[in-house]
């Protein structure tokens, strides 16, 4: 043990035995620092999640996370986090999809979905199907895009203040007084992704050593 | 009149104290008498009564922050709630993918700014378990002190409110005096009195200063315990108290377990899960505990649930006092945390690496973890996706109070309007964690 985090025994053969549960459903499976995660077909997620959470007691859906990755062919990804109160354990489902294509609800298994789901399509515009309330949550009333995309800019388009004229809060598009500033601090010799001045007469300079994955760390 | 009529009583859900608040009529609805009667004894006919749809804040002092709810009443019994968030939404969670690692420690502050270092708790264990950082002994138990003594400043608060939530003033004074005391306690060890900033990937920002650990130890006894047990003390037998939380909005296992229910509300509906005894973190497995749990699931149990956890929580800080070793208060690996200031002055190495630390930040090597930890209101988790830059590419924050007002709805439904206050109270919600 190398770290302090929250110690979860990891249970043996648990990853073959849910590959196999799965069957047809089961895309990829990882088991990375410690933390399982699975990889499902989309339209088998609410299968896969009553198997879980019948066949292998993982009784709680605790998190709903979307993540956006822009130049995949599917961009979102849909991640589920279960818990299991009896073997104390915790397992990641996920699966991907785009803009268009609905994700099967799973408010069917547990109610605590109807939010998660709301919140992922709120800020992601990822759709479930069967979600019956499927309603903006944490953004405002008429708010127009999806704010967590990768392509949303950070300074969102459209700021608010109270105008003492019109005694209410009128809506307008951002103006900023100083342009934001991403700064890039990554250094020029580690991952950078252009050609480094003076580099492009030597092509066939050696790169940068690939940073190690987590979970391939041994220390 | 004696304590034991109360549960039978209490079914009828407080009418007496409904009647003393003027601005609720507590005419309709009470428990026992039809609709039919109703409608007869108004004179009206049964066309004419419809549902009546009212708005609970979001500038409210019960609501507990930025909550809109949408009342539906049936006469003075609540038949849906609706409750609007986001009016706090600030966008932490992409703000962090703009920022290093360190950058992000402050926003985690604001989520739960009433228990601001068990966020940050959560967040630099996820940073840690993607280093694969060794954490020194006495940074463990530093952060488990300090975790602890956060629980203890969110329960006083929750507590406090709750209690006055249902019509008491004094135990709220009472116990906000502990709390601000645990505010100079976080100045000194930190500097500033709410949003800490403390935690640091690899420990804690700074050692503590001579005499804080003696002094916090020393008001424990002789303050602490002794103004939480007199506040206490005025409510747990009070019958008014009883009358407006006990039975109220009782929450079976199933529906806590189906509704993602976590700390003290699934304890109080009778599971035993504590994610300090049963997934250890840091120095929780070298302290001993109790976890309280709830035998009804009701409004009362949850605040006993609470009031309980104080007492453990002062339990681990002791222990934590006895044990905590001396040593390093951080990692000594350059690569992630920075060097002291003395050390800058001698050692070019050292200035180097503060330079870099600062401006570029440590790379976190790629890959991802759900890192959750028993915050003072549940399961606080942070889903942190790397890869492999300075910057996280997603953070992801599983608040608790986000699944816990969701059951709002079913909790509330079936209850007078008056319980409203009783129940958000008892379910200890921020906003600033819950709109993140």
């Amino acid at each position: 043990m190398n770290n302090s985090a929250p110690r979860i025994a990891p249970i043996e053969g648990l990853a073959d035995a849910v590959k196999l549960s799965l069957g047809n459903l089961y895309l990829d499976h990882r088991d990375e620092v410690g933390e399982l995660s699975f990889t499902v077909r989309r339209d088998g997620i609410t299968e896969a999640c009553r198997m879980l959470r019948d066949e292998f007691e993982y009784q709680q859906l605790m998190e709903i996370a979307g993540v956006d990755y822009p130049q995949r062919a599917e961009r979102f990804e849909v991640v589920y986090h279960l818990l299991s109160l009896t073997r104390n354990h915790r397992i990641r489902v996920r699966v991907s999809t785009d803009e268009d294509l609905p994700v099967p609800s799973v408010t069917s298994l547990w109610p605590v979905a109807g939010w998660l789901e709301r919140e992922v399509f709120d800020l992601y515009g990822v759709i479930f199907e069967g979600n019956d309330d499927l309603r903006r949550i944490l953004t405002d009333y008429g708010f127009q895009g999806f704010p967590f995309r990768k392509d949303f800019p950070l300074t969102g388009y459209v700021e608010l203040r109270y105008s003492e004229e019109q005694k209410r809060v009128v809506y307008e598009p951002v103006k900023l007084a100083q342009d934001f500033r991403p700064f890039d601090f990554l250094s020029p010799w580690e991952g950078a992704q252009y050609i480094l001045p003076g580099d492009e007469k030597a092509p066939e300079a050696p790169g940068a050593p690939t940073p190690l994955k987590a979970g391939e760390i041994k220390k | 009149m004696t304590a034991s009529v109360i549960p039978a009583e209490a079914g009828t859900s407080g009418q007496e104290v409904t009647a003393g608040l003027p601005e609720v009529p507590a005419s309709a609805g009470m428990t026992g008498v039809s609709r039919e009667e109703q409608v007869a004894r108004s004179g009206a006919t049964e066309s004419e009564i419809a549902n009546y749809t009212i708005n609970f804040g979001p500038q409210h002092p019960a609501a507990h922050g930025v909550l809109r709810l949408i009342l539906e009443l049936d006469g003075e019994i609540v038949e849906r709630v609706d409750p609007h968030v986001g009016l706090l939404h600030r966008g932490t969670e992409k703000l962090c993918e703009y920022k290093t690692y360190i950058q992000s420690i402050p926003y985690m502050d604001r989520l739960d700014y009433v228990s601001p270092m068990c966020m940050e708790h959560s967040y630099v264990l996820a940073i840690e378990k993607l280093l694969g950082l060794e954490v020194p002994l006495r940074a463990q138990y530093l952060r488990t002190f300090f975790a602890e003594l956060t629980r203890v400043s969110n329960h006083l608060l929750n507590i406090g409110s709750h209690i006055m939530d249902v019509g008491a003033m004094t135990p709220n004074l009472w116990l906000f005096e502990p709390r601000e005391d645990i505010m100079n306690f976080y100045e000194r060890v930190s500097g500033a009195r709410m949003h800490a900033n403390y935690f640091r990937p690899g420990g804690v920002h700074q050692d503590v200063p001579a005499g804080l650990l003696d002094d916090i130890g020393e008001w424990m006894d002789k303050r602490l315990l002794r103004l939480f047990e007199d506040s206490l003390s005025l409510v747990v037998d009070n019958r008014i108290f009883k009358q407006r939380n006990v039975d109220i909005s009782t929450v079976s296992k199933e529906d806590a377990i189906a509704w993602g229910f976590s700390g003290p509300m699934i304890r109080a509906a009778g599971i035993p899960w504590d994610i300090r005894k049963s997934q250890p973190y840091d120095a929780y497995d070298r302290v001993e505990f109790d976890v309280p749990v709830g035998t009804k699931g009701d409004c009362y149990d949850r605040m006993m649930v609470r009031a309980e956890e104080v007492r453990q929580s002062v339990r681990i800080m002791k222990q934590c006092l006895d044990q905590m070793p001396e040593g390093p208060i951080a990692s000594l690996d350059r690569k992630v945390v920075p060097p002291k200031r003395a050390e800058m002055k001698q050692s070019m190495e050292a200035l180097i690496h503060h330079f870099k630390l600062y401006t570029e930040g440590f790379h976190v090597p790629e890959g991802e973890v759900y890192v959750a930890t028993e915050s003072p209101k549940g399961e606080f988790g942070v889903y942190l996706v790397a890869d492999g830059t300075n910057k996280p590419y997603r953070v992801k924050l599983r608040p608790t109070g986000f699944s816990h007002l969701q059951a709002m709805d079913f909790m509330t439904r079936g209850h007078m309007l008056a319980d409203v206050t009783a129940i958000l109270g008892s379910l200890d919600i921020v906003f600033g964690e819950i709109d993140r």
